[in-house]
């Protein structure tokens, strides 16, 4: 028998290597070292650890704490991504009519996107300042027993606002390049077919846009886990009473603040597995019904 | 001719590379956690001890806040690129200490190095607070300060009120005088630390079992008792009533409140004392910390809090000399009499208050001395200080509690029961880990 073989070229191993290293390096390896590192009960200097096999699983994940925080990450996540995308699209569906002064429009809307979280929670901070605040002032004004310092309900409002607000800007800069790569013809021939303007974005422009809107689905829930981190270290710091703390932030206070490493390379172990199955249900589920 | 021109620059620049080899004076690091004007005055200390001698250089970095400095050292630890000296604050102690062989007791570092050391040089309030069950310091304290009750004296002269609270029991007769000339009577920085553990010093309760944790790692916490509990339930009474005002968890917001004449008497640090002599526009005072009458009838002293310096282990003897002369330096009394008047902590050696008290500086300046005169009242069995594990995050779970008590989503029976079993759990994941 004669074994075909064909000449392969390591040229292509070349060209991915730089972002196998990437991986490698800020993945892999600190993955691993997490994983490792959950099930050692070891003191902050790594002078003396021990194996505990899951100990540091069943102390801290599930415990009242983390159950708060796990709940507070659901609906702040579920709202966050749910309100940014919503906001986004209808800005950009408007600004996408506009003929007028079109540019200044979407510039002032796309602004914010260059704000980091830090400092957009630094800008909410002072807004809402219960002695210099003007956001504050207006909510109490407005005949809202408003105390953000005190009231879970109130603190939520608050960093979710702020979320939103940063993350808007980033979803219309998308939404509007995909209402932009619609094709003439098809809009044309929808205008005629069809005069009611709201039955036409459901049944053309919409489903034209699941592939950005799915994409910006993935990526504004990684945004609502990770990167609104910034505001909250900024803003409540998970206060009052632990009530805006999410999964990220206790993965921080506890590892970072408190120096205990394996209960929070348990968490962010545990964290990790929650983003991974849930970007698998997007794909698997929600990806399906997106017509590319 | 450029050859030449060239070698004799070679030659220049290697003769002088040498000798500042030859001359080179030993670096000590010296990781901080101070910013600001604060931050200044530790440039300050350093660039006087680097002129005082040319054996050592020493370098002072800012590390961040207190959090940022410690998880700064121990990742410099664990890569082997630890400082010499690094600032750990109060509620971090607990970590470093337990740590055996994270660090170098500065007792026998002084004994060793600068010939000799006696902590009874040190004011009573503070020399214990860092140190080990024997009494032998671990961490040299550096900025100590202690909860003191500033007021407005123009809020209290439209209310008619001639002298600051020394107890509760006065302040609740108070307060609705100063509700009425429309001021909320108090505020406070700190609930862990002001009514909380110095609750426990005032009162001379004890805090922790194992001798408020300083004998072993395996005890649990006593904040469920029924002193804290009435004091509590006082304060939410208090908030109830508009007497009391919570402006969040952080130093400043609270702080502001009393600069911004929302309230009339704030609760803060002795080293608050500085930035409010530059940021209120109005004459305030200075006052003991207040206690029940009901609990004890005259009360203990404080303790410090702060942070302190401990030398790191692992570094070359030449190294740890040089700390050792260093630390010598800071703790003289002119030394300590500067950062006392630039910044407010207290000074922490007798000698160093004898020289603030025969210069005259009270005189001027009397509320300046009532953080170490607070200190300095007499002590009980609980007034050392305390040695608890993850306080950091027991500090967490007290706010967390304490937040629910003010927003009236938990009783207080409820709320320090809670908090009793969540921080019994992290002392035991603590024991565990450092056992």
């Amino acid at each position: 028998m004669k074994r075909v073989q064909f000449e392969h070229s390591p040229i292509p191993y070349l060209f991915i290597a730089p972002q196998i290293v990437i991986i490698a390096v800020f993945f892999l390896w600190p993955a691993a070292q997490a994983i490792y590192q959950s099930f050692l009960l070891e003191d902050a200097f790594g002078l003396s650890s021990q194996f505990v096999w899951f100990k540091n699983y069943s102390d801290t994940v599930f415990s009242n704490s983390w159950l708060q925080a796990a709940g507070f990450t659901a609906v702040f996540s579920t709202l966050v991504t749910l309100l940014s995308l919503a906001i986004a699209l209808l800005l950009a569906v408007k600004a996408n009519e506009v003929i007028h002064g079109a540019r200044t429009y979407k510039t002032t809307l796309m602004w914010a996107y260059a704000i980091a979280p830090p400092v957009a929670g630094l800008m909410g901070n002072l807004m809402f300042h219960p002695l210099i605040g003007d956001l504050y002032k207006l909510m109490n004004a407005i005949g809202w027993d408003f105390d953000h310092k005190l009231d879970a309900f109130d603190a939520s409002f608050v960093v979710i606002l702020i979320s939103v607000w940063k993350q808007v800007s980033v979803n219309f800069i998308f939404f509007l390049s995909g209402l932009q790569g619609i094709p003439h013809s098809v809009v044309e021939a929808a205008t005629m077919d069809c005069k009611n303007a709201t039955r036409r974005f459901w049944t053309i422009t919409f489903p034209l846009l699941a592939p950005t809107t799915f994409f910006l689905m993935v990526i504004n829930i990684t945004y609502a886990f990770f990167e609104t981190f910034g505001i909250i270290d900024t803003t409540t710091r998970g206060a009052p009473g632990g009530s805006t703390n999410t999964l990220v932030y206790k993965v921080f206070q506890d590892g970072f603040r408190g120096a205990d490493l394996g209960g929070s390379s348990a968490q962010s172990v545990v964290l990790m597995l929650v983003v991974l199955a849930l970007t698998v249900l997007q794909f698997r589920f929600i990806e399906r019904k997106v017509h590319y | 001719m450029k050859l030449q021109k060239f070698l004799l620059a070679g030659a220049f620049a290697s003769a002088s590379l040498m000798s500042s080899a030859a001359w080179a004076a030993t670096d000590i690091q010296w990781w901080h956690a101070h910013s600001g004007r604060l931050g200044e005055v530790v440039s300050e200390i350093a660039a006087k001890y680097n002129a005082s001698q040319s054996t050592y250089n020493l370098v002072a970095t800012y590390k961040g806040g207190y959090e940022d400095t410690m998880t700064a050292g121990i990742a410099a630890f664990r890569a082997k690129q630890q400082p010499n000296l690094i600032q750990i604050f109060d509620a971090g102690a607990a970590t470093i200490i337990n740590a055996k062989g994270a660090t170098v007791p500065v007792a026998d570092l002084m004994s060793k190095h600068a010939g000799g050391f006696d902590i009874t040089d040190y004011i009573a309030g503070v020399r214990y607070f860092y140190a080990d069950s024997d009494g032998k310091m671990i961490g040299m304290p550096f900025n100590s300060s202690t909860p003191l009750l500033y007021y407005n004296k123009d809020a209290f002269a439209k209310a008619g009120i001639a002298n600051p609270p020394s107890t509760w029991e006065e302040l609740e007769a108070i307060a609705p005088k100063l509700k009425e000339a429309g001021y909320t009577a108090l505020a406070q920085s700190h609930s862990p630390w002001i009514f909380s553990e110095n609750f426990h010093s005032r009162h001379n309760i004890q805090l922790a079992t194992g001798n408020n944790g300083y004998d072993s790692t395996d005890v649990k916490i006593l904040y469920n008792n029924d002193h804290m509990k009435m004091h509590w339930s006082k304060v939410k009474e208090w908030l109830d009533k508009g007497w009391y005002g919570f402006y969040g968890r952080a130093w400043g917001d609270n702080q502001d409140a009393f600069v911004q004449k929302k309230v009339a008497m704030w609760l803060g640090s002795s080293g608050s004392f500085g930035g409010l002599t530059k940021s209120a526009d109005f004459k305030f005072g200075a006052s003991f910390l207040p206690y029940w009458k009901s609990i004890i009838a005259e009360p203990k002293g404080t303790f410090i809090g702060g942070a302190a310096l401990f030398a790191m282990s692992g570094k070359s003897e030449e190294e740890n000399k040089g700390v050792a002369d260093f630390l010598t330096f800071l703790t003289q009394p002119d030394m300590q009499y500067f950062w006392h008047k630039e910044t407010g902590y207290v000074p922490i050696t007798n000698a160093a208050y004898d020289l603030a008290k025969s210069d005259g500086y009270y005189k001027s300046t009397p509320d300046a001395e009532i953080g170490i005169q607070q200190l300095n009242q007499p002590g009980g069995e609980w007034t050392k200080g305390y040695r608890l594990g993850y306080y950091v995050q027991i500090r967490d779970v007290m706010y967390k509690h304490f937040d629910d008590i003010f927003s009236g989503k938990a009783s207080v029976d409820d709320a320090f029961s809670a908090m009793e079993s969540e921080s019994n759990a992290l002392l035991e994941r603590f024991h565990a880990t450092y056992n």
